[in-house]
């Protein structure tokens, strides 16, 4: 057991927190250290600088486009991104459909796929849940049938945030009706951007922003050189990828960016003739915040370390989805709570009502009630530790 | 970065689980908390040929040379057992602070035969008035020829009724809540002047009310420079706070495997009780928070051995924090869980709830961690 870091990697963290505010465009920059939220072209571009550098994707091996650093590495890289509060990348491509690929792809679609995701030049969204498919996924009805070399889609998918920015979706759709429901679904690559027939619609969320959207299959043509795994096979594929989302959206490094977001809101919250953050009993109240993350940083640190060991994280990142989902919207109330009467302000009020740092922050608290949410609900996330975890009956 | 343990550390800890299994499981704490002493000079004696009493300390002060991670091993395997012997006040507290400060007299006096498990040692350092501020003392020390006259009172002393020596905390200068002027003296049990009363814990361990009428020590007595304790009484706490977390460690995952296992077995409706999904969450939600509590005891005891004074309490009041609340959950679960038997003096289960509600008050409960936290330079500093 050793956890601290050597010398070397602590030139590596100086390395990288040196290199960020150079990397950044002036603006971009800018808005990081007040502490703003980013648009989506700012995200692309700060994708492509990372892409560049040859930092995209931590987390891929190196034959495949990845930097090849070991868990500590990561670790402080992610650390460094977070603390200089860089714009957050699209998880879809990299995180998601990218190490699908890297583990269950042919070699054509590696080739096809893999450069693009890296490069940014093609950004992509996820299309899993359906209306009458939610926290009960695999009965998803978008039905895939064959004709000729294509599949053709029918169907709608619900939840898929940010397709109206995405070129490629990733879907899960019904290849066949016998057997367990769980037996006939395929994984699918579309192209959402050109193919006819597919159609998105966003939605605002309580965030006042367009995260969600609808997207729509009529006749939607894909074609079979696109499924990834055989067909019917792709719930154990998804279910794989789904171990894998649950460890990164428990938004655990954003609940501790949002931690210093409350001390700096607290710090600038005047009150009579000092601050808020002179107040013991707001400041105990951010201390409890800031022991918590520290607690659930850990658990997470303890999993990547045994990913990196080789084992895949399993049913125990539901703990982190849980934990670190309840950590991310409780730092959104406090953040609320520091504000004060600012707390009334939409993100469309003057400088001169809400300064900039506090601008987004009730747009995400709000739009966060969505965490305990995502990704397969809180609850699920209980069923799922209470059955492959507890082994306890009938659950 | 590495958090598996090491191929000693997995052996010692098979070790001290085959020990708690086969010669301190709860039958014999069951036996020890009738005794007037509560724990067994032989089974000390034993530790001691283990070579457990004597793994923080370095090899030329009789030691193991072990790490601080280490002893927490084995206090969180011992904590699934309940055994009584005196870890934490003999050889945390009391041992931590001769090995630190003590001349090569008084460890060679004091601390070797306690390594040895042929004597035990307490800390005295917690006033009636002081609840969890280390520098709230009255008891004073003043100079007489040739030593220190010692008087005061001292409340709670772990261990306090059975060691052969006692730390204690004493004012040498300043008034009752000054950081400095404070020392530390080893006093013989058999002092003139000193009374103990031994009280009993509620967990069913033993502490004793010491009363210092005049107690007379000699000059090399002293622990360290005249007035300069503080620094190394936090220390020593904070070693304590993160000793009790590893021990609660042990105590709530016992906990919380007997309630796993009973949801599996208790049946009612015609079917196991843990088949129903309000109970499912809750053992959830209860294996979430005990894995927090382990993750946190770790880091505690890691840097329960750092140089840097503030990472070093930011870590070990986050962990004690996370006994006290998160330990909490599991341990009220477990016993809503278990039901009207929970509430039964026959059944261990509250032998455990009991041994942590001490636990997560000792050196610290949680509001007082969450203040300390808050008064760290590095919290209020900007990243």
């Amino acid at each position: 057991m050793d956890l601290s870091f050597t010398p070397e990697q602590q030139n590596f963290r100086e390395e990288v927190r040196k290199w960020i505010p150079r990397a950044m465009p002036a603006d971009m920059r800018r808005k990081a250290e007040a502490g703003a939220s980013f648009h989506q072209d700012e995200t692309m571009q700060w994708h492509r600088i990372l892409y560049e550098k040859g930092w995209i994707a931590p987390h891929w091996p190196k034959e495949v486009g990845g930097t090849g650093w070991d868990v500590a590495r990561r670790f402080i890289f992610q650390e460094e991104i977070v603390r200089a509060n860089a714009p957050e990348l699209s998880p879809f491509g990299l995180s998601m459909v990218g190490p699908l690929l890297i583990q269950f792809g042919n070699a054509e679609q590696k080739a096809r796929f893999l450069p693009k995701i890296l490069s940014g030049d093609e950004v992509w969204c996820q299309g899993y849940s359906e209306p009458n498919a939610g926290s009960d996924l695999a009965s998803l009805q978008l039905r895939a049938v064959k004709d000729g070399d294509d599949y053709v889609l029918n169907g709608q998918k619900t939840w898929t945030t940010y397709a109206q920015y995405a070129d490629w979706i990733f879907v899960l759709a019904r290849t066949g009706t016998d057997g367990k429901k769980q037996e006939g679904i395929s994984f699918l690559l579309a192209d959402i951007k050109n193919t006819p027939g597919i159609t998105v619609k966003p939605f605002l969320t309580t965030g006042g922003t367009d995260a969600f959207s609808e997207t729509w299959f009529k006749d939607a043509r894909v074609p079979q050189k696109n499924r990834v795994g055989p067909e019917n096979g792709g719930w154990a594929m998804a279910k794989a990828l789904l171990g894998h989302e649950r460890t990164l959206i428990g938004g655990i490094a954003e609940s501790g960016k949002w931690v210093q977001r409350v001390k700096r809101i607290a710090r600038e919250t005047p009150v009579g003739t000092g601050t808020l953050f002179d107040d013991p009993a707001f400041r105990r109240r951010i201390a409890k915040l800031e022991m918590r993350y520290r607690a659930v940083a850990m658990a997470n640190l303890r999993t990547l370390a045994a990913a990196q060991l080789g084992r895949a994280p399993g049913a125990e990142s539901s703990i982190l989805k849980i934990v670190g989902t309840e950590l991310y919207q409780e730092a959104t109330e406090l953040a609320m709570d520091a504000m004060g009467h600012d707390a009334i302000g939409w993100y469309d009020a003057p400088e001169s009502a809400l300064p900039e740092h506090e601008r987004w922050v009730a747009s995400q608290f709000n739009y966060l009630r969505a965490a305990t949410i995502y990704g397969g609900s809180n609850e699920i996330q209980k069923n799922i530790i209470a059955k492959q975890i507890l082994r306890l009956p009938g659950a | 970065m590495n958090f598996d343990l090491t191929e000693e550390q997995q052996i010692l800890v098979d070790s001290v689980a085959r020990f708690v299994q086969n010669d301190s499981g709860t039958e014999r704490f069951r036996k020890l908390r009738e005794s007037a002493r509560g724990w067994e000079p032989a089974m000390w004696e034993r530790m001691g040929e283990y070579g457990w009493l004597g793994v923080p300390f370095p090899e030329e002060q009789g030691g193991v040379g072990g790490r601080f991670v280490d002893l927490a091993l084995i206090l969180e395997q011992l904590g699934r057992g309940l055994v009584p012997e005196p870890i934490i006040p003999s050889v945390v507290l009391a041992g931590g602070l001769i090995s630190r400060l003590g001349s090569a007299a008084q460890v060679e006096r004091f601390l070797a035969p306690m390594i040895e498990g042929r004597t035990s040692l307490a800390l005295a350092y917690a006033e009636r008035q002081s609840r969890y501020c280390l520098h709230e003392v009255q008891t004073s020390a003043v100079r007489v020829p040739g030593g220190y006259a010692l008087r005061g009172q001292k409340v709670w002393v772990l261990n306090g009724h059975a060691a052969d020596q006692i730390v204690v905390v004493a004012r040498t200068s300043g008034s009752q809540r000054d950081r400095a002027g404070l020392s530390l003296f080893v006093v013989d049990a058999g002092a003139r002047g000193l009374s103990r009363t031994p009280i009993g814990g509620m967990d069913g361990q033993r502490t004793a009310l010491l009363e210092l009428d005049g107690v007379e020590v000699a000059e090399d007595a002293r622990l360290g420079g005249e007035g300069e304790a503080l620094a190394h009484l936090e220390w020593a706490i904070d070693r304590g706070a993160a000793a009790a977390c590893a021990e609660g460690q042990g105590a709530i995952q016992e906990l919380f495997d007997r309630t796993v296992a009973y949801l599996k077995q208790r049946q009612q409706f015609g079917v196991p009780i843990g088949s129903f999904q309000a109970l499912q969450h809750r053992a959830a939600d209860m294996f979430s928070e005990l894995e927090l509590c382990r993750s946190t005891m770790i880091l505690a005891a890691i840097q329960a051995d750092s140089d840097d004074a503030e990472e070093r309490q930011a870590e070990i009041s986050a962990a004690k924090l996370q006994l006290s609340h998160g330990g909490w959950f599991v341990q009220e679960n477990a016993i809503q869980l278990f039901g009207g038997i929970g509430v039964t003096d026959e059944q261990d289960e509250g032998l455990f709830f009991k041994r942590l509600r001490v636990l997560q008050g000792l050196f610290g409960d949680a509001d007082h961690h969450v203040d300390r936290f808050q008064r760290l330079g590095r919290f209020s500093a900007d990243r």
